[in-house]
């Protein structure tokens, strides 16, 4: 667990970066974990995707690499280019909701 | 020591058999290992070329006669000999692909490409392929190429990457 600083904010992270608390999370935050995770700017279609899983996450749902690839978001192919290494991961961090736990 | 530098870059996968379990645990890693920014090479050869023939790769059959652990749902233990019944095979084997289904586990062709579109790259062993009478033709369209041991080999150097043989 750690404190991290976001758009000037204090946040309670776990020790991979993920939020404890999904509500502290706000858009202007999206960019600066970006950075932490190598991606240097967020597109249109970043936040598509950050909107696309807050909302999956809020309704109870489980995010799978599977799931993203039928969301109608993304294919997974853009997935992959928009989120280079660890796609399901990083995006998850970067909307501050927990790591998704599917192993698909 | 840098924590970050013993961490897994490759995976090259050797899936041999062609029923539903191995070929799954096969393709579980491969796609695993690209959500995980690790590179993955899928090798199929002998009986798991059933996985990447076209016309067999969606109609894999996971084997009731001999497989100990094989329950019935509600966990009732299934007896070995019960599995001659004819269509016992073929009945559990869809109940296990339903299953999947249900836990969001793709179709043999849908996860191959997943991890393709994670730049996985699946490819066919040309002694079993020259064994069992095939041609590229038949084989699915997500095998890349038809390679020797020798290739195979080539594919899987570097450092930090590792050989799973299932």
């Amino acid at each position: 667990m750690a404190t991290k600083m976001y758009a000037g904010k204090p946040v309670e992270v776990n020790d991979e970066g993920f939020f404890l608390d999904k509500e502290a999370w706000t858009k202007d935050m999206a960019p600066e974990i970006a950075k932490e995770v190598g991606i240097d700017a967020l597109g249109d279609k970043h936040y598509d995707v950050i909107e696309y899983i807050r909302k999956r996450v809020a309704a109870g749902e489980q995010l799978s690499m599977r799931g993203m690839g039928k969301s109608g978001v993304v294919d997974l192919k853009e997935f992959y280019q928009l989120f280079p290494g660890k796609p399901l991961k990083y995006a998850t961090r970067i909307s501050g909701v927990p790591k998704p736990t599917s192993c698909v | 020591m840098n924590e970050e530098d013993k961490r897994l870059k490759k995976v090259c996968i050797i899936c041999a058999k062609g029923n539903l379990e191995d070929v799954y645990a096969a393709l579980v890693m491969a796609n695993g290992a690209v959500m995980e920014g690790i590179e993955a090479k899928l090798f199929f050869t002998f009986f798991g070329l059933e996985a990447i023939t076209k016309s067999h790769m969606e109609h894999l059959h996971t084997a009731v006669v001999g497989n100990p652990a094989m329950r019935l749902p509600g966990n009732i233990p299934f007896p070995s000999l019960m599995g001659i019944v004819p269509g016992m095979e073929a009945m559990a084997s869809s109940m296990m692909r339903k299953k999947m289904e249900e836990l969001d586990i793709p179709h043999v062709g849908e996860f191959m490409e997943m991890i393709e579109a994670g730049g996985g790259e699946i490819f066919a062993c040309k002694l079993a392929v020259d064994m069992f009478g095939l041609k590229k033709e038949d084989l699915s369209e997500h095998v890349k190429d038809i390679i020797t041991i020798a290739e195979f080999y080539e594919l899987a150097g570097g450092d930090h990457s590792q050989i799973i043989f299932v």
